[in-house]
Order: structure tokens, then sequence, then C-alpha cells
């Protein structure tokens, strides 16, 4: 079956204050969509929420990923089913090494009495740390523990690949990476397109969507997605900024649950 | 001899029990001598930790055992121990030495591993001079009492500029809750020696159901130049109160690195010390510990620097689960002369339940300029913030908070340089855990 993906009406808060004031968004396989716009206008909020942050509640609307309602499941179960959060700030983990942490993901994912051969696995993760030009050690370090925001976020792209999702939601993945970091991103990102995986793209620069190409760009304010278009709409944005949107919608103040 | 005595033993029956087992006269009258002190004397005072109310009494009675004709006739889990292959082992059941052996390579090059008993019979000329010196048996009730009964135990004596390379494996067990089960151990590395040594001190607990006390005391003395490694892994049953001193005097350039596993299931008072007497001494203490149910522990680390460019460095790591509790206490004292002295010690408490109990008490007691000292100290729960993110990538919360509780001891484990005590902590710490 085809990946389906579908959020409708999704409404959030944060300690009380309301985030995502009704989120519609339909991602089939293959597609890739970026989601813009300026900061704290709710665009991590949205993937925090999706993938179940204890400190997000979801007070309204549904998402749906071939069907099953992920809501309804605990945050292991919503990776399970196939979505996967490259996040913005990901923990350290200190004492657990990338690869014993990167083994059990995958067996946690597989039936007991079936899980990954040591042999495979490693062949597996040292082909794709390669591709993504991590230095081995990285496999032996405490997972994130003193690694660069580049290093961390190549590292998510690592888990990305070995983790073979349905939907991949990229919270940020370009803050903090140079121009080499980004391509190497990017082209992990680009090897994983296919027909059975769909994207959403979350950032405030138009420069990553230059190594990937989006089929469809959102704006995000006020919690809500205020416009759509293709590609050409990213263009705008990075030329212009998003001075037009406000002015276009009537918005003068586009941040929401702010002080 | 079974009757349980309120005062835990006194002059007469500690003298007659020792005449008994045909101890020499030196050591009738130091067992005379305590038995009369551990009427009179008080119980150690730890830190916010109240022993007293522990049953510190239940001292039992001696019990000895007949010796072991094969290892397989040990229970499971004491054979489970023993290293694969070892030629140098001894074991101790409840009051007594069941079984001992060294290599002749060892024995040839005039190194001593008998039980204690044994040593102070057939090497009194060694084991005098050391016995009762790093500790001395007039400080508490507990050393006291020591003193007046324990039994087996070991002796290791390494001659000079002898290197001892495969550890020396002792394992010290009980089975019956009424049993005095009190061992002593000296451990003596002469100049420009090296030994590790390690020990498991554990229950058979199918058939441990009583109450019962180990007083147990550890001396070494590091000459100089030596170097002792000792790694020792508690795992008694519930119903046992673990008391344990461990003392180390390390002379000029010596080093001692303690290893210490806590796992015991009931109420453990656990003190290890090293003293840097000479110049250039050096120590590295580790300990590390998981508490469960409604115990108590209190876990103390302490270095005294009396030598110049002296160095120590003392770690604690503890998980606290359901409503256990733990006093965490790390005393670094460096004295006046000391110069160059260097003292680090950290102590973190991993809480896994909000009814668990952890205190870390870092202390830096110095009486010295021109040195350097540090500490850190931390008390928490598991993280939400690292459990979600675990859990982001399919892993369930049991097995997300399995790895951060892994995760937390395991900067420590994995720096055991010992491998038979690294895998024999592992392998206890997992089971405690998943208990």
């Amino acid at each position: 079956m085809a990946t389906h993906f579908v959020i409708d009406g999704l409404k959030a808060e944060i300690e009380g204050k309301e985030i995502l004031k009704g989120i519609n968004l339909e991602i089939k396989g293959g597609e890739i969509h970026a989601i813009m716009g300026p900061n704290g206008t709710g665009k991590s909020t949205l993937a925090s929420a999706l993938m179940g942050h204890p400190k997000y509640e979801v007070t309204g609307g549904s998402a749906t990923l071939d069907g099953e309602d992920l809501l309804e499941m605990e945050t292991d179960e919503r990776a399970r089913a196939g979505l996967f959060l490259a996040m913005q700030y990901p923990s350290e983990i200190p004492g657990v090494t990338n690869s014993d942490f990167l083994r059990s993901a995958i067996n946690a994912r597989r039936e007991e009495g079936n899980e990954i051969s040591l042999i495979k696995f490693i062949r597996q993760m040292e082909g794709k740390m390669k591709e993504l030009e991590m230095n081995p050690e990285f496999a032996h370090r405490y997972l994130n523990e003193g690694f660069s925001g580049g290093e961390k976020k190549r590292n998510e792209i690592l888990q990305m690949m070995l983790l073979d999702p349905k939907i991949v939601v990229l919270d940020e993945i370009d803050s903090g990476l140079d121009i080499d970091a980004l391509r190497i991103v990017a082209n992990g990102v680009n090897a994983m397109r296919s027909e059975e995986r769909g994207f959403l793209i979350i950032t405030h620069y138009q420069r990553l969507l230059n190594y990937i190409t989006p089929d469809f760009v959102h704006v995000m304010m006020q919690g809500r997605i205020v416009k759509s278009g293709g590609p050409e709409l990213a263009q705008r944005l990075e030329n212009e900024g998003y001075d037009w949107v406000k002015e276009e919608l009537g918005i003068v103040d586009e941040t929401v649950g702010q002080a | 001899m079974s009757t349980q005595l309120t005062t835990p033993t006194d002059r007469g029956s500690a003298e007659t029990l020792a005449r008994g087992k045909g101890e020499p006269e030196w050591l009738v009258a130091l067992r005379g001598e305590a038995a009369e002190l551990a009427g009179t004397i008080a119980w150690p005072k730890p830190e916010k930790v109240r022993i007293e109310r522990w049953n510190l009494t239940a001292v039992g009675a001696y019990e000895k055992p007949a010796a072991a004709s094969a290892l397989t006739e040990l229970p499971a889990n004491v054979q489970e121990l023993v290293a694969e292959g070892t030629e140098n082992l001894l074991i101790q059941r409840n009051s007594g030495v069941v079984w001992q052996q060294l290599s002749d390579e060892l024995k040839n090059k005039g190194v001593i591993f008998t039980d204690l008993e044994t040593a102070c019979r057939e090497h009194s000329d060694l084991v005098k001079p050391y016995l009762f010196q790093a500790v001395k048996m007039d400080e508490d009730k507990l050393t006291a009492l020591n003193a007046a009964l324990w039994n087996g135990g070991v002796f290791v004596y390494v001659p000079k500029n002898v290197e001892v390379e495969l550890p020396l494996q002792a394992i010290m067990y009980n089975d019956n809750a009424s049993a005095t089960f009190a061992p002593h151990i000296l451990l003596v590395a002469d100049t420009n020696s090296r030994v590790t040594y390690v020990d498991c001190v554990v229950s058979d607990k199918s058939k441990v159901d009583g109450e019962f006390v180990h007083p147990s005391i550890v001396e070494v003395f590091v000459k100089p130049g030596a170097l002792v490694r000792y790694g020792t892994v508690h795992s008694l049953a519930q119903g046992g109160v673990d008391m344990t001193l461990r003392r180390a005097v390390v002379e000029n350039d010596g080093r001692v690195e303690w290893i210490v596993g806590d796992l015991n299931e009931g109420h453990t008072l656990s003190d290890t010390k090293s003293v840097m007497q000479g110049q250039g001494s050096t120590s590295d203490v580790k300990v590390i510990s998981v508490g469960t149910n409604a115990q108590q522990m209190s876990l103390t680390t302490r270095a005294v620097h009396f030598g110049k460019s002296s160095d120590s460095n003392m770690i604690t790591r503890a998980v606290m689960k359901d409503t256990a509790s733990a006093i965490i206490n790390g005393i670094t004292k460096i004295e006046h002369g000391a110069t160059k002295a260097n003292g680090v010690q950290t102590e973190r408490v991993l809480m896994l339940s909000p009814k668990a109990r952890g205190d870390a008490n870092p202390i830096l007691l110095i009486d010295e300029d021109d040195v350097t000292a540090g500490h850190a100290a931390s008390v928490g729960q598991v993280n939400p913030e690292q459990v979600y993110y675990l859990m982001a990538r399919g892993i369930s919360r049991q097995d997300a908070e399995r790895l951060i509780i892994h995760g937390f001891l395991a900067p420590v484990v994995s720096e055991i340089s010992v491998e038979a005590v690294r895998n024999q902590l592992q392998r206890l710490l997992e089971r405690k855990l998943e208990g």
C-alpha cells in the first residue's frame, strides 16, 4: 500500500498555551513537503506533537499513517509504525554507545529471536556512515555526547537511513550546518527518496531546498498553515522574506504562544 | 553454641572458641581483649544512616564447615563465580575455608595465599606486624567484633619484586544464617611487587532465610613501589547486614586500585579508605551500587593524603530503585605537609522511583596550601527527554530506561581493568537491575 499520511485539524498546546490551531496536511509516498516560516510560529511544535513529546498535549484533530491513528499510540509505537523525526536538539545519552543504540532501535522493529546479526548490522552501519562521511569512531562514541551540532545532525540522518521509515520529519536539520555538511545531509535525504516514503522538511531558510527540491511548500504563521504553493514559493520567500505574506493576509504578529 | 547473644560476644566464649580452634596464644589474647572491647564501645555512626536500627547482633555461632572435595559440591551460584581454569582459588563457607589451591609457580616464588587462620599459625611472623594495624580493633564495636569473631579469611603475601600475573580469587559464601560469617582479609604486597586479588561475597539465597550480620574487615599494605588491584563484589541475601571496612596503607610510589560492587539485597555499610602514607603514592577507587526494595546503604570512600605528590581518585555511582536509600560520602583529606597532592572525587546517584532516596556528600578537608583537589556530585531521576528520544526511535519505554541505567553505570564498569571482576560485576548487576 502506498504511504499516506494525513494531518487533519491538529491542535496542540504546551503548558496550557495553544500553539497549533488546526493544521491540515496530506503527504503521499514519494512527495517532499516543506514547511517554512519565521521563528515562533509553531513549526517545531508540529514535529514534537506528531512524535508525542511528553510536554505537548494534543487537544484536537487527528494524524493517521496509512489509516492508523498515530495520536492514540505511544511515541515508540509511532516510530515503529513508520514515523521518524530528525530532531532539532537530539538528546545526549552518556554511557550508551551509538552502535548499541542503533542496534536496539533496529531490533525493536524485529520479532524476538529474529534480531539482526551483528555482522550484518555492522556492515549496514558502516556503509551508511561512509555515505555520510562520518568518522567510524562515532559508532563507539556515546550517543551524541560531545558531538558538534553538525555531527549530531548527521547522526540523525544515519538513524533515518538505518530505520527505513515511511514518513520522515526533518526539524531544522539545516541549522548549525556548514555548507559541506549541508550537502552531505541533503545527499543522504535524496538517497532515501522513494515512492514508499514521504518527507516533511521544517526549515526557516530556503538554502536546504537548493539541495532537496520540494514538491510542495507551506508557510506557517500563528500556528496554522497560511499559504501553500510549489517550489517557486520557497524561492520567493528567500528573495523577499515573509513580509509580503503577512501583508497579503493582514497578519501583524506571525508568532504564536509567546508571552 | 547455637544461642543468639544479645551482646554479640564476651571474653570467655571468644577465648574458649579461639583455643578450641588451636589458635596461637597471641591471637587468643587478642580475641579476648577484642570481645571485652566489643561490649563497651559504640557502633560506628555513619552520616544520616541509623545503623543501630538494623539487626546488628545476629552474628550467629561458629560453624566449622567440612572441606569440599570437589568444586562441583558447591552451590551453583558459587560455582559460576569461579574463574575458568584458575589455579589460585580460596573458598570460605560460613565460618571456615573449605577449598584452597595455589599454583606451584606462585608457591615457588614465595607467594602465600591461604586462609588467615592457617596463616596465623604458620606465618605469624608475617601476619602479626600487620593484623589490625590498618584498622585498629578499638575503633568501634564493629572493628572489635570482627577482631573477636573473625573466621576463615584470607592472607596474601607477595614477596619483594614478585609479580603475580593472574588474579588470586576468593569466594566467601554463607548458606546458614545462624552461622558466624565474619571474614578478615589481610593482603601484604612487599616492595615492587604486583598482585590482583578479586573476591565475591555471596549468599546461597535458596538456603539463607534468617537474619545475619557479616562484619568484615579488609586490610591492605602496599609497600614502596608495589601495585595492588583489589576487586570485590558483594551480593548477600536480604536478611543480611553487610558491614565491611576496607583500608589500604600505601607507601612511597605504591598504588592501590579498589573496585567495589555493593549489590547486596540487605542493609549495607561499606567504607573504603586509602591512606597515602608515602611520597608519590596513589589510589583509585570505583564503587558501583544498586539499591532495591527497602534497602538502606551507607557507602563511603575516603582518601587520606600524608605523602607529598600523592594522588587519589574516587568514583561512586549508585542506582536506587523502589524505596531504597543510599547516603554516599566521599571524603578527601589532605594533611599538612602533603604538598603537591591531588585528590579528586565524584558521587552520582540515579533514582528510578519517586520513593527512592540518594544523598551525595562530597567533603574536602585540606590542611595544606600547595595542593589540587576537586569534587563533583549529582543526584537525579532518569531524564524524560532522554527516554523520549530513545522511544522516538522505536525503543520501548522499559528498554529505553534500561539503556539509560546501563549507560549511567557503564563509564565506570567499562574502565575496570580486571576482566574477571568486570564480568562478574556485569552479571550480578544485570541480575539485580532486572530483579
